[in-house]
């Protein structure tokens, strides 16, 4: 069974706030969900199914399937990490093709400003009880430095450089500075970036993500429903995901788990990179951007620091459209988590309501994907297409 | 208790490299199956699924795989994955070594000695 045609995505809502100290996480959902149920034109009692990742109070659905007062009779609360929302898009396609629900709502929403962030690179939220965990949390390992260790290889394998990691920033802000609720606005340069604190080797601090409180949601429903409601028509052609992991020792830095998710994805809505007007790539930090970009087929593997570079990302200026709403690294990162964003900004895409400063010309067919985990160790890859009809 | 002592705890299949690498051993586990050497350790072989896996005596060299210096910590230090000379790459830290010695490719050597906070020993590598 295909999803490709089966769904549609008919709302999507980004919480306008980056700082949200008087409002409290199932708050946040609940907001995130009733902006997209209201951009869809429905209403919390048309819900049937309810998609969470990690990020939600309590356990998996409970919590905030009871604090909205919906009654489902569908749930999913798997969790990648910051690509669980990609996913959970997908896995929406397929209970409504199977006939398991009719509309769908996806949320995800967080405070860690509010609540504090430790410095110096976030620590894992991993548990001892991991069969991995003594065998990386002793040696320091953060979210930063494992993928300062990616960086590093690819550095070192195909002669990417500083520089063309920094470009990845560039873009982001060029386009962020477009975005009102963008957290950061400031245009940056190369040289910024290169001159922003050593973190971790090889990356700079302009080479990692903000951190921000907020989040979004999307609602996903059947072909006759989507066609009743009167938002432009966004269908969803292919998806697909794919875990990477350590493999026994047989360690591999150079790609994702995009190779796998992206290549599904592609496959099941019979369509090839060339085709993709724009595309949201996870930017946990820029050497995430780099790697899915050739993972998913947009350049060979090893070629992503020069196809990155000299603007090739700016919407208006280079070849490939990415994260127009000034992605992770300048706009928004709720809880740590991208993946709902990078679909929210690729609805706007393919309806004509993204920035006219970023808006792309005739944007019919546009990607999401996310990198949820650890790059460096192990992940979670999540890929969407869909197209506006 | 520390995290990792807990984490330890819940491991009893890898309890015999920790004890082995206090005393100065660095082991291996094995597949008595596929003879294949395999990182993390575990009781059931990640290549061939085969549970007749065994702690066989590793040499303790190795080369960087690719590394990164945490300096924003309060003690900068050296993150590393090491490809050993048996074959699987691990994590671990580069000690001892100034880090701008450090380098992919840069042959290394396991460092005894080095303890995490509780007295547990560490299989750390300097450069060799
Ligand atoms: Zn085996």
């Amino acid at each position: 069974m295909s999803i490709n045609g089966q769904a549609y995505i008919v709302g999507a809502y980004e919480h306008p706030l980056r700082k949200a100290p008087d409002k409290s996480l199932a708050q946040l959902h609940a907001e995130v969900a009733l902006g997209a149920l209201a951009d869809a034109g429905l209403s919390k009692d048309d819900v049937d199914g309810y998609f969470c990742g990690g990020d939600v109070p309590g356990t998996g659905p409970f919590s905030m399937v009871d604090y909205l007062n919906l009654r489902v009779r569908h749930a999913d609360s798997t969790n990648i990490g910051g690509a669980s929302y990609i996913l959970h898009v997908n896995h929406a396609a397929q209970a409504i093709a199977a006939g398991k629900c009719d509309v769908a709502l996806v949320t995800l929403a967080g405070r860690p400003r509010s609540e504090g962030v430790p410095k110096g690179g976030l620590k894992r939220t991993d548990s001892p009880v991991q069969p991995d965990y003594a065998w990386e949390t002793p040696f320091g390992m953060t979210i930063l430095n494992v993928y300062a260790m990616c960086a590093m290889r690819h550095m070192h394998e195909f002669g990417t450089t500083a520089e063309q990691l920094a470009w990845v920033k560039v873009a982001a802000s060029h386009h962020a500075q477009h975005n009102p609720n963008a957290m950061l606005r400031d245009l940056v340069t190369v040289d910024d970036v290169l001159n922003s604190t050593l973190v971790a080797d090889p990356l700079h601090k302009l080479d990692c993500c903000i951190v921000s409180d907020g989040g979004g949601a999307v609602v996903v429903t059947r072909p006759e429903i989507a066609r009743q409601l009167k938002r432009p028509l966004v269908k969803i052609r292919g998806a697909g995901e794919a875990v990477k992991h350590t493999a026994g020792g047989a360690i591999d830095l150079t790609y994702s788990a995009g190779r796998f998710s992206g290549a599904a994805a592609f496959a099941e809505a019979n369509l090839t990179p060339a085709d993709v007007k724009y595309a949201s790539v996870y930017d946990s930090f820029t050497i995430t951007v780099i790697v899915q970009l050739e993972d998913l087929g947009f350049c060979a593997k090893g070629e992503g620091g020069r196809f990155v570079a000299d603007g090739n990302l700016i919407a208006g200026v280079g070849r490939l459209p990415v994260n127009t709403d000034g992605g992770g690294l300048c706009n928004n990162h709720p809880f740590n988590r991208g993946g709902i964003t990078k679909i929210i900004e690729a609805v706007r895409q393919l309806r004509g309501e993204a920035h006219p400063a970023v808006q792309v010309a005739n944007c019919d067919i546009a990607l999401a994907h996310g990198t949820g985990g650890m790059l460096g160790t192990r992940h979670g890859g999540a890929t969407l297409i869909i197209e506006r009809e | 208790m520390s995290v990792l002592r807990e984490a330890l705890d819940h491991q009893p299949e890898t309890k015999a490299f920790w004890s082995e690498l206090a005393e100065g051993r660095f082991k291996l586990c094995y597949c008595r199956a596929c003879e294949r050497a395999h990182w993390y350790p575990r009781a059931i072989c990640p290549h061939c699924a085969s549970p007749e896996t065994e702690w066989r005596a590793a040499s303790g060299q190795g080369t960087i795989y690719s590394y990164s210096i945490a300096r924003t910590a309060a003690e900068p230090f050296a993150i590393a994955y090491v490809t050993l000379a048996e074959g699987p790459t691990m994590m671990t830290n580069i000690v001892g070594s100034d880090f701008a010695e450090i380098a992919i490719g840069k042959p290394v050597e396991i460092a005894f000695g080095h303890e995490a906070e509780d007295g547990i020993t560490l299989p750390v590598f300097r450069l060799a």
